[in-house]
């Protein structure tokens, strides 16, 4: 699949490495010469084009016509509507995704045709509120329309999980165990992580297993 | 008319003065104090501090009453977010919007979005100065703009 990420944001940069090693072809474009050269030293000079991903003849040169896919994630919501509109309207490219940083935006966003939206501090707000109640099992934010749950469990002195590895598990379908953060550390996981209390686990999980999940991480 | 102008830069202190002039009620959305000395000291506009893109602003400046709305910033992306907030949310249908981008504002007016790309005005209108011919209509110095080979 050939994917377009307008910003080269941590964010951007983040996304193209992931889908650089799952083997597809990437693109990357950032505004700041200088910035795109540092992208360039990481990623590879052949994923990274300089220029502003709003203006029509850099879209053409970036092959916007041929994009499978076409993810705008710069900090600036009116740059990343504007990508994604111009991306289906202009150049046709069906699966459109855009960052929204100001949640009051999504439902412009929606509107407009630009359905598939991320909205980072939607997500954080959501956890905020969370926070307040006593759940131990957090759902920091759910996967539009896949049915998916990012979801947050602490680990507490009865966790029956405690000194377990991860491949010993016996999760419920559906279910992965995506990032650890113990400490100040975050731990990407493996099947041989083995688990600490205060552990803060996230995990992707399906809304219907959410709850035998929570069954098999707190006593 | 109740007219509501986002971006009170050279272009939307002028139209500001010519409206009030006319009679009009203009409110102005700003973000930056100091352009506001752009109005003089005895103007009659009513202004809202902040960014159009933001909906306590946009409710500030009651742009839902708004007969008419003008997205004039120096950001293309921010006028053309600003136009399509005001028009599908709060139902403006009279919206023009500031683009500078000749592309860019040729692929809004396909979308439906009356722009206004200042550079295709200017260029047109000096080449008829030159020329010896006169002034056309907006339409057709929009269609001077190089045809993009898609």
């Amino acid at each position: 699949m050939y994917m377009i990420l307008i910003g080269g944001g941590n964010v951007g940069l983040y996304l193209a490495k992931r889908l650089l090693s799952g083997g597809h072809e990437v693109l990357l474009l950032e505004r700041d010469p200088r910035h795109a050269q540092r992208l360039a030293s990481i990623i590879g000079s052949e994923n990274v084009m300089v220029g502003d991903g709003c203006e029509m003849l850099t879209q053409k040169d970036a092959g916007f016509g041929r994009a499978d896919v076409v993810v705008a994630v710069t900090g600036e919501d009116e740059d990343n509507l504007v990508v994604c509109q111009m991306a289906k309207v202009v150049w046709h490219c069906d699966r459109v995704l855009a960052r929204v940083n100001d949640p009051s935006h999504e439902t412009v966003f929606e509107q407009i045709g630009i359905d598939d939206t991320v909205s980072a501090t939607g997500i954080i707000h959501a956890l905020l509120e969370q926070q307040i109640r006593p759940d131990v099992m957090l759902p920091v934010g759910a996967l539009a329309k896949g049915n998916l749950e990012v979801v947050e469990v602490v680990l507490g002195p009865r966790s029956p999980v405690l000194h377990k590895r991860v491949r010993d598990l016996v999760l419920p379908p559906h279910t992965n165990i995506v990032y650890i953060l113990r400490g100040e550390q975050g731990l990407l996981v493996h099947g041989d992580t083995e688990l600490e209390i205060d552990d803060m686990l996230v995990a992707l999980v399906s809304r219907d297993h959410a709850l035998e999940l929570r069954a098999l991480l707190e006593p | 008319m109740n007219v509501v102008i986002f971006g009170c830069g050279r272009t939307g202190a002028t139209l500001a003065l010519q409206l009030t002039s006319m009679g009009h009620e203009v409110t102005i959305i700003e973000q930056n104090p100091a352009s506001l000395r752009r109005l003089g000291n005895d103007h009659t506009c009513r202004i809202v501090m902040g960014s159009g893109l933001d909906d306590d602003v946009l409710l500030q400046a009651n742009v839902s009453q708004a007969d008419y709305f003008f997205a004039l910033t120096r950001g293309d992306n921010t006028n053309l977010m600003a136009a399509q907030i005001v028009k599908l949310k709060y139902g403006v249908e009279k919206v023009c919007v500031k683009v500078a981008d000749p592309l860019r504002a040729a692929a809004y007016r396909d979308m439906g979005y009356h722009c206004i790309n200042p550079s295709s005005l200017t260029a047109g209108m000096m080449r008829d100065w030159m020329i010896d011919a006169p002034y056309q209509t907006v339409d057709q110095y929009n269609n001077l703009v190089t045809e993009l080979e898609i």
